[in-house]
């Protein structure tokens, strides 16, 4: 118990929950200048998310990809690295769970059929990161600018895929997909929405990502790379592998969520117009999260709550969704800004300071 | 031990502001009825008179593809169809904007599970959503546009675009000084294939010699790549280009616009889905493929509201039934005598004597 | 101008930071026309003060009086008004920029809305005149040496009218030459009227220039003294708080086999120009082998072959017997090659790693850290108590960041570290550089320590004073080539400082 304390009453913990209620206050105002009811609005919000099985089913949907690409983008931080390329490594994954599942389908049984697609989806969306990552450690690329650029391959090559071998005939999607991640015994509970074993996977990616840096000999190896570089190769470490190796993993963790996407929300995979762009929300997730596992997972939460909760706005307030997006946004602002934060703060601090000199 | 008072002080806090906030809205739900607070859109404005006039308004709602209701084109007119039927028969009505894939189905269920007596899926994006849904929940209604979804409580809608396409392809063939015309379609599906084949062919019925190039934006929402798309096609010669590609082909009148303001080559525009020179204006605009989608919302929602409502359908509505054409406006533009050319593939089109390739 | 009217004085000065009271109740008078030395060791409290002085931080208790009126400073604005200047440690510059964009940087004198360059470069010259500071106003600043740099930092101060100056380790960073052109400048500035705060732990120039010395030991004054009063034995006592001997003890050398060989090892930079051009020395077990020489002369080129960091063009480097030449760092490690790296910071330590995962930043692979693949985290926790403990590494907790620690613990961490590996080759890279006395002995003590066990040592230092007392034998670096090897009991001050200018070629294997 008072460990779990000691995690929670740090400053760090402090300023997120301070930097929400802040967003959601600068939401709130917004809404007043325009003309609407914030608090109709929030509450229609949180109603939208909580209000019945199916929503609340639909928000995890939501969230789902949001934990694995958070997860992606914080990993490849924690290794001192920026992986802008997370929504190319979930297209990756997509594409990756699509092929095995639709061409392997006929060959395999289910309980081979999807592990298979899912591992398949986690290697590819690796391999598409460790592009990135061989040629910052081989050729000393940044790899914000390769991951962005591979994005776009990413989009375009899948699109060629699903096109030239996967398509439905007469659709703008491919065939449907037989490996299945739906979490059918649910389906009663929560009135059909589609849940999923990717949740379940993206726990268990952040139960890794905490016991693999914090814990193991390699993870040991990754942030201290990742933290100093120069340290890390005086002391015999591998900073070249250790990049690669950073970014696979993030990839991964990107490649999987494109897997649950594809076998568990959709069953099929659709001629994308522009990327789902869950990878540049990942970066956000990540921020939000303090790029440490927990935190990515309750960021994602929230930011899932949010998206998913901000139709609940329109429909029930008729707050435009967008000013969903002013909610979020002002909160990303001021954890960046913690400055602000503080100073908010600062009474209470003061309060305090006196309460013991008395 | 200090930290945790610190810690406990921000709890209290959040809860504070969580519990005023439940406060609130209890009051806000109250006071809703006494003291009209600042009903700022359409939707919300006549809510309030349809609750109060009508015991039970007809309940209609709408999911729009990522475009959204202010497309200028397409979602446009499903929209505005329901807004009149709104003012005509105080249905109560509402949309909801999908931003991705994975919206159309909760988007849909909101209304399904809202108790809505009628909830439209506008796009053939959201032919799968529309099924999904009309599957799990056997008693509610259900109608798309532009797919066609077999199911029992659906009603589809589609259009013979090729026709429409036919006969503005007639009058680019006709009208293009440069003898190239251009196409920009969405994203590559069977909808848009038939506007692209129905296009060329008209064009070729009259201009053998002309030159058409077809091109895809891959989005129905990305007025940018509309404009680069547009200035590509104007700067290889075309002079005219159809898009049929919802938002995006707002950025293709934007470019013609800036063209002829600039001067040099007079280019055009063809609309799409609505008759675009209203909102585009007649410098640009030559003629439009009306898509009467608003005929066709309106006509199945006024089939809910007059509660003889199938369902199971599909009614496809070609020039025959006025479904798609062109506008009044066209005379603005296009030459009588071109009109006349129209009028004559027109008719041969509805008494069968051509038949429009649709793929 | 009465005498009861100091340019700055503090009134029990009191700033408490979490854990610590960094200032406790201290008091200082500076007069005017006089430099004040502030002396102590790493972490007694010198910079925490000088921060609430210019306005970086506000004290808990405690006033300020500036000529006589008090003052509340809350920002560094506010102390430049009321003509406080700083000369930081590490420079404020932008470097791109010229020495002049540099001085007016801020306070730009204005023609229209241009800024008036002519006038600025006029009243850069005047005051540089005034000073004695010699800087070329028109160069840019990534091309002047780094005694230059610092004298823009003081033209800084000046420009915007300080008159009292405080300078915080100014002489870290300087080589001798600059350092004596310090003095200079400094009893230049006082002769104008100027004030000036010493911020040091190094008693020669305080020795040298200043007219009173305030000494600090863990947030609490000591003692004021006259320097004239007094003498560096004396200082050195309040400042550690026990007697300090400058002459280090040690025995005679037992020499024993070479363990470290290198011959003509070579090699070339990036752009092709050769840093290491057929250089050859051996070390023995049981000695200490200085290398003198000025900076860049390929020291650090030196070890990093050595290390397994650089890659040679030719030659051969042997530990035992064995060619290291090439190999990895980590296999080089594993040869029992301990290194105490220059950069304490960029290349010794993870500043945001623990103290005790610092500790086995190069064993954590080894067992019993590494157990399957997990690290053990008992026993490293356990491994970091047992060196904090050892080398008295004054952290509050092995959970605390290394970025916590004061410079001297960060070192003598890395020390405990590289010693706890048990080599038979130690390299230490100027290991005591910016450490205050106390820390210092220890690390000299720690090295002599290991020779007398039978270690091989290599020490690389710019200090002439630590090479000429700690090493066995000295080898002079000079543009990548040993110039001279000599024994310090042979040599003096001078005969070194020719040969690292290369004007002097002496015994040794230099021309092999």
């Amino acid at each position: 118990m008072s460990r779990i304390k000691k995690i929670f009453a740090t400053d760090t913990y402090i300023i997120p929950l301070i930097a929400i209620l802040l967003g959601f206050l600068v939401g709130a105002i917004v809404m007043l200048i325009g003309g609407y009811d914030p608090v109709a609005a929030y509450s229609a919000l949180f109603k939208r998310v909580f209000g019945s099985p199916y929503d609340f089913g639909e928000a995890v949907r939501e969230m789902t990809p949001l934990m694995f690409t958070g997860l992606a983008v914080a990993f490849a931080f924690r290794s001192g690295m920026f992986n802008i390329g997370a929504d190319g490594q979930v297209m990756i994954g997509m594409t990756a769970a699509s092929v095995v599942g639709i061409k392997l389908g006929g060959v395999l049984p289910a309980f081979l059929l999807v592990p298979l697609a899912v591992i398949a989806a986690g290697v590819c969306g690796g391999l598409w990161a460790g592009i990135a990552g061989y040629l910052k450690a081989k050729r000393g690329i940044n790899e914000v600018i390769t991951t962005i650029m591979l994005n776009w391959i990413a989009l375009f090559l899948s699109n060629y895929i699903v096109r030239t071998f996967l398509l439905l005939q007469g659709q703008n999607r491919s065939e449907d997909n037989p490996a299945s991640l739906s979490m059918t015994f649910l389906f009663s509970t929560f009135d059909n929405a589609r849940l999923h074993w990717g949740t379940v996977i993206a726990l268990a990616a952040a139960t890794f990502f905490y016991v693999y840096l914090w814990k193991t000999k390699q993870g040991y190896e990754m942030r201290a790379v990742g933290l100093n570089p120069h340290a890390a190769e005086y002391a015999g470490m591998n900073v070249g592998r250790n990049v690669i190796k950073a970014m696979f993993i993030s990839g991964v963790f990107a490649g999987l969520a494109g897997a649950g996407e594809v076998l568990g929300v959709f069953h099929y995979q659709s001629v994308f117009a522009a990327s789902p762009g869950y990878g540049f929300d990942g970066i956000a997730v990540a921020l939000l999260g303090l790029t440490h596992p927990l935190g990515v997972i309750l960021a994602a939460i929230l930011y899932g709550t949010l998206t998913y909760g901000s139709a609940g706005m329109s429909f029930g307030a008729d707050v435009p969704p967008e000013l969903i997006r002013i909610v979020i946004g002002s909160i990303i602002f001021f954890i960046a800004a913690q400055g602000i934060v503080r100073w908010v703060l600062k009474p209470f601090y003061f309060k305090r300071k006196k309460e013991k000199v008395l | 031990m200090k930290k945790f008072y610190q810690l406990s002080l921000v709890m209290v806090m959040a809860f504070t502001v969580i519990l005023a906030g439940c406060g609130n809205n209890n009051n806000a739900n109250t006071n809703a009825g006494a003291a009209t607070t600042a009903p700022t859109t359409d939707a919300a404005a006549t809510e309030a008179p349809a609750a109060t006039e009508a015991p039970k308004a007809v309940k209609l709602g709408l999911v729009t593809d990522v475009g959204g209701v202010n497309d200028k084109s397409f979602n446009q007119s499903a929209w505005e169809a329901l807004q009149a039927l709104e003012t005509e028969s105080g249905a109560e009505i509402k949309y909801l904007q999908s931003k991705s894939n994975a919206d159309y189905e909760p988007n849909l269920n909101q209304f399904v599970k809202g108790g809505y007596d009628l909830t439209w899926g506008i796009g053939f994006d959201l032919g799968d959503a529309v099924l999904k849904v009309a599957n799990e929940n056997p008693t509610a209604n259900l109608a798309i546009i532009d797919s066609v979804v077999e199911a029992p409580n659906v009603e589809s809608v589609t259009f013979a675009e090729n026709e429409g396409s036919f006969l503005v392809g007639v009058v680019a063939g006709l009208t293009t000084k440069t003898n190239k015309v251009g196409f920009i379609g969405g994203m590559e599906s069977p909808v848009i294939k038939r506007f692209e084949v129905g296009f060329k062919a008209g064009v070729l019925a009259v201009n053998p010699t002309a030159n058409v190039t077809i091109t895809y934006a891959g989005a129905y929402d990305k007025p940018d790549t509309g404009k680069s798309l547009a200035a590509t096609l104007y700067d290889a010669g075309n002079d005219i280009i159809f898009p049929a590609a919802g938002a995006t082909g707002n950025g293709v009148f934007n470019e013609a616009k800036s063209r002829n303001k600039a001067g040099g080559t007079k280019v055009w525009v063809i609309g799409v889905d609505k008759d675009q020179s209203l909102e585009f204006g007649d410098d640009v605009t030559l003629t439009s493929m009306i898509k009467r989608v608003d005929e066709a919302v309106k006509k199945v929602s006024q089939q809910v509201v007059d509660g003889t409502f199938k369902g199971g359908t599909t009614t496809v509505l070609s020039l025959k039934d006025n479904g798609v054409g062109l506008p009044e406006t066209s005379k603005a533009n296009v030459s009588a005598e071109i009109l006349a050319k129209v009028d004559e593939y027109s008719k041969q089109i509805i008494d069968g004597t051509i038949t429009v390739p649709a793929e | 101008m009465s005498a009861a009217a100091p340019v700055v004085e503090l009134k029990q000065i009191t700033k408490r930071f979490p854990g610590i009271v960094a200032n406790d109740a201290i008091s200082l008078t500076l007069e005017k026309g006089e430099i004040h030395a502030l002396l102590g060791e790493n972490g007694a409290g010198k910079s925490t003060l000088m921060n609430i002085v210019f306005g970086l931080y506000q004290p808990d208790e405690g006033s300020i009086e500036i000529d006589g009126k008090p003052v509340i400073i809350d920002n560094p604005n506010k102390a430049i008004e009321l003509g406080i200047g700083m000369v930081h440690q590490h420079f404020k510059l932008v470097e791109p920029f010229t020495v002049t964009e540099n001085i007016v940087l801020g306070m730009e004198p204005k023609k229209g809305l241009k800024i008036d360059y002519k006038s600025a470069a006029e009243q850069v010259r005047k005051l540089s005149e005034q000073y004695g500071l010699q800087v070329n106003p028109n160069a840019k600043i990534h091309d002047i040496s780094v005694g230059m740099q610092q004298r823009v930092e003081i033209m800084k101060t000046l420009y915007r009218g300080a008159d009292i100056l405080i300078f915080d380790e100014p002489t870290a960073v300087l080589t001798p030459q600059e350092i004596t052109e310090l003095m200079a400048i400094m009893k230049r500035l006082v002769a104008e009227g100027k004030s000036i705060i010493l911020i040091t732990h190094k008693l020669k120039e305080i020795m040298q220039i200043s007219d009173r010395v305030t000494i600090i030991r863990r947030g609490k004054v000591i003692d004021t003294v006259k320097t004239s009063g007094t003498n560096p034995n004396e200082l050195a006592e309040k400042m550690v708080g026990r007697g300090v001997t400058f002459k280090v003890d040690k025995q005679p050398a037992h020499i024993g086999e070479g363990i470290l060989k290198l011959s003509d090892v070579r090699s070339k930079s990036k752009d092709g120009v050769p840093v290491l051009n057929g250089l050859s020395f051996e070390v023995k077990a049981g000695e200490i082998l200085g290398i003198a020489g000025v900076d860049g002369n390929g020291q650090s080129e030196l070890i990093q072959a050595i290390t397994g960091l650089r890659k040679i063009d030719s030659g051969s480097i042997t530990v035992s017997g064995k060619e290291i030449a090439n190999l990895s760092p980590r296999k080089v490690s594993e040869m029992n090659v301990s290194h105490i790296p220059e950069d304490r910071h960029k290349h010794g330590l993870v500043l945001d790693f623990t103290v005790s995962e610092n500790m086995v930043l190069e064993t954590y692979y080894k067992s019993p850290y590494n157990q399957n693949g997990f690290l053990n985290k008992d026993v490293i926790n356990q491994h970091a108590e047992d060196l904090v403990k050892q080398f008295d590494v004054r952290t509050p907790s092995i959970e605390n960041k290394a970025r916590s620690l004061s410079g001297g613990n960060q070192q003598k961490a890395i020390i405990a570290r590289e010693i706890d590996k048990n080599p038979t080759l130690l390299i230490a890279a100027q290991p005591t550089r910016g450490l205050d006395v106390g820390a210092i002995e220890f690390v000299q003590k720690q090295l002599i320590a290991q020779r007398d066990q039978g270690k091989a040592v290599l020490l690389i230092s710019f200090e002439l004073d630590e090479i000429m007392n700690v090493s066995d034998r000295i080898a002079v670096i000079y543009e990548g080539q040993i110039v001279g090897e000599v024994f310090p009991q042979d040599t003096n001050d001078q005969e070194l400082g020719l040969m690292m200018a290369g004007s002097l070629k002496r015994g040794g294997h230099a021309d092999v």
